[in-house]
């Protein structure tokens, strides 16, 4: 990750409109000094559209800078060159728009359950009763009602991300971005966590940008994929999934999913070094 | 676990837990021979009693001093100095320790400077206070205050930093300004180890509280003990040691109370 950004406030630099509300990355660089004191390209030139609505995933080797990418989307790091924008609007430090789910814990563990899920929206002067509308909700949807008092720390991994992804949804944002949420899960939780994420998007339908290394994953969760090379991370190919939904974890045996697999894995082998297993 | 561990497996692995009733059997045994050894060499008569007093005799200097309600008076002198110089240097080191581990600039203006003072020895400066602000116990509160305050920053520094930062990137996603962030996640997310931090630095206060009272007291602990070796009461001396080390034990008590009630989520 290169420089962190907090927010900041400012007048936003006059971009041509993009037709239709989307995210768009245009031309994007990522380049940082790394401790030895030598640059390291991280992203090379990378430009992807992500419509409204849809389910987009980045998918790459270790190292690929997919997840700098998504950093540089929440405005948690500035590109070294290119534009990022959402509805036309250049991004410029994080922001409640942009909700983002990590790949580490990060609930804040003074915080209840639901006091966590609150916590975007308590920021943005939600009044009381609305929240607390809101909050049920999406407990009752991740499934999390009877652990609402609970603290992060008497949670699981999978509970954990769980209340993750209820907090991002809560606050309502334009699109979520996941780095990798599920990456430090074991399978079975981490199915269940795919699951679990298929019923709420398709029942929420929110613009989501969702980074992993995992093929089956990807190809699972999204409408689109974007394969990355390895470092520095240029994008290699897109590849629109035409599976329908609703989707089932059965659907991993279908000719559809499985020809779609062969060809990420085609793409992938080339970038796979022998120091990766 | 299917195998049986003996006592002496368990005692000897490292990190093992061992059963409570030991844990307690065995932080018995080190007080009794620890008083024991010091009745043989009293009673026993190896050892003098103008150099080591016998337990009875620090006993009967507790009552003497109690009934005469000279102990009282001095404890609570001490009591006010270490505290009144512990709440004065942590107002100000916990919020300027956290900003001091947030912000770069602020760490790069005092972390050298701070790092310099906090080697240099307390004593050293006892002759500037009584130069600069008289033998009033403000001069006592001074040492206090020098003794912790320094140490204070660092420690507190060194927890803010420990904040891991993308529970700050977290907030910043969810609409948090840098004002919020500051206020509602790392000051909460650092609270267990300030605790921590004050429990810990309200032990080395008690530690200078000898020092402070060293020179130009009329009251107090250290006074008491001062006095006493001039006058040879070596029971005396022991009593407000015993003192200090009971208050010492009690406060750090209050701080584990403190840290359970208010920081429960984080144990």
């Amino acid at each position: 990750m290169s420089v962190a950004v907090a927010p900041k406030t400012g007048p936003y630099p006059a971009q041509p409109e993009p037709a239709g509300p989307h995210l768009s990355i245009k031309d994007v660089r990522l380049e940082y000094k790394a401790r030895t004191g030598k640059s390291v390209l991280a992203i090379d030139r990378i430009s992807i559209e992500v419509p409204d609505n849809e389910f987009a995933v980045i998918v790459g080797p270790s190292g690929c800078g997919k997840s700098s990418l998504l950093y540089l989307v929440a405005g948690l790091a500035e590109p070294t060159e290119g534009h990022i924008l959402l509805d036309g609007t250049e991004v410029n430090g994080p922001g409640a728009d942009r909700g983002m789910v990590f790949q580490s814990y990060t609930l804040f563990p003074w915080l209840t359950v639901r006091e966590n899920v609150e916590f975007g929206l308590k920021r943005r002067k939600v009044p009381a009763e609305e929240r607390e509308r809101i909050v049920s909700q999406y407990l009752n949807d991740t499934g999390l009602a009877a652990f609402h008092d609970a603290y992060p720390k008497q949670l699981s991994g999978g509970m954990m991300q769980r209340v993750a992804i209820a907090r991002a949804l809560a606050n309502d944002p334009r699109i979520l971005l996941m780095d990798e949420p599920f990456g430090a899960l074991d399978s079975q939780t981490r199915t269940s966590m795919q699951k679990l994420l298929l019923k709420v998007w398709e029942q929420h339908q929110k613009t989501v940008l969702f980074v992993t290394h995992d093929i089956d994953e990807a190809i699972l969760l999204g409408d689109r994929i974007y394969v990355m090379t390895a470092r520095p991370g240029r994008l290699k190919e897109e590849i629109v999934v035409p599976i329908p939904r609703p989707r089932s974890l059965d659907m991993v045996m279908e000719p559809e999913f499985i020809a779609v697999k062969r060809r990420i894995l085609e793409l992938l082998k080339n970038e796979i070094k022998d120091d990766e297993h | 676990m299917a195998r049986k561990t003996s006592l002496l497996d368990q005692c000897l692995t490292p990190k093992a837990e061992i059963p409570t009733a030991l844990k307690f059997t065995v932080s018995a045994v080190t007080w009794v021979a620890v008083i024991g050894v010091w009745s043989i060499l009293t009673y026993g008569g190896f050892m003098q009693d103008i150099f080591l007093p016998s337990p009875t005799q620090v006993t009967d200097a507790f009552f003497r001093l109690l009934d005469d309600g000279t102990l009282g008076q001095h404890i609570w002198a001490s009591v006010q100095v270490v505290v009144t110089g512990f709440v004065i240097s942590s107002i100000v080191a916990v919020p300027l320790g956290l900003l001091m581990g947030t912000f770069k600039v602020v760490q790069a203006a005092l972390e050298p400077l701070v790092n310099f003072i906090r080697y240099l020895p307390v004593t050293s400066f006892v002759p500037l206070f009584i130069l600069w602000i008289g033998i009033g116990i403000e001069q006592r509160i001074m040492v206090i205050i020098f003794g912790t305050f320094f140490q204070q920053l660092v420690m507190i520094a060194d927890v803010s930093r420990s904040v891991p930062k993308d529970l700050l990137n977290a907030s910043y996603t969810l609409g948090a300004s840098r004002r919020d962030a500051l206020l509602h996640v790392l000051t909460p997310a650092a609270l267990p180890g300030i605790i921590d931090t004050l429990r810990v630095t309200m032990g080395w206060a008690w530690t200078y509280l000898v020092v402070a009272e060293l020179v130009a007291a009329s009251s107090g602990l250290g006074y008491i003990s001062m006095k006493a070796m001039r006058g040879f009461q070596v029971d005396v001396i022991f009593l407000a040691i015993a003192i200090i080390g009971l208050l010492g034990l009690l406060t750090d008590l209050v701080f584990r109370l403190f840290r359970m009630r208010l920081v429960a989520w984080a144990n």
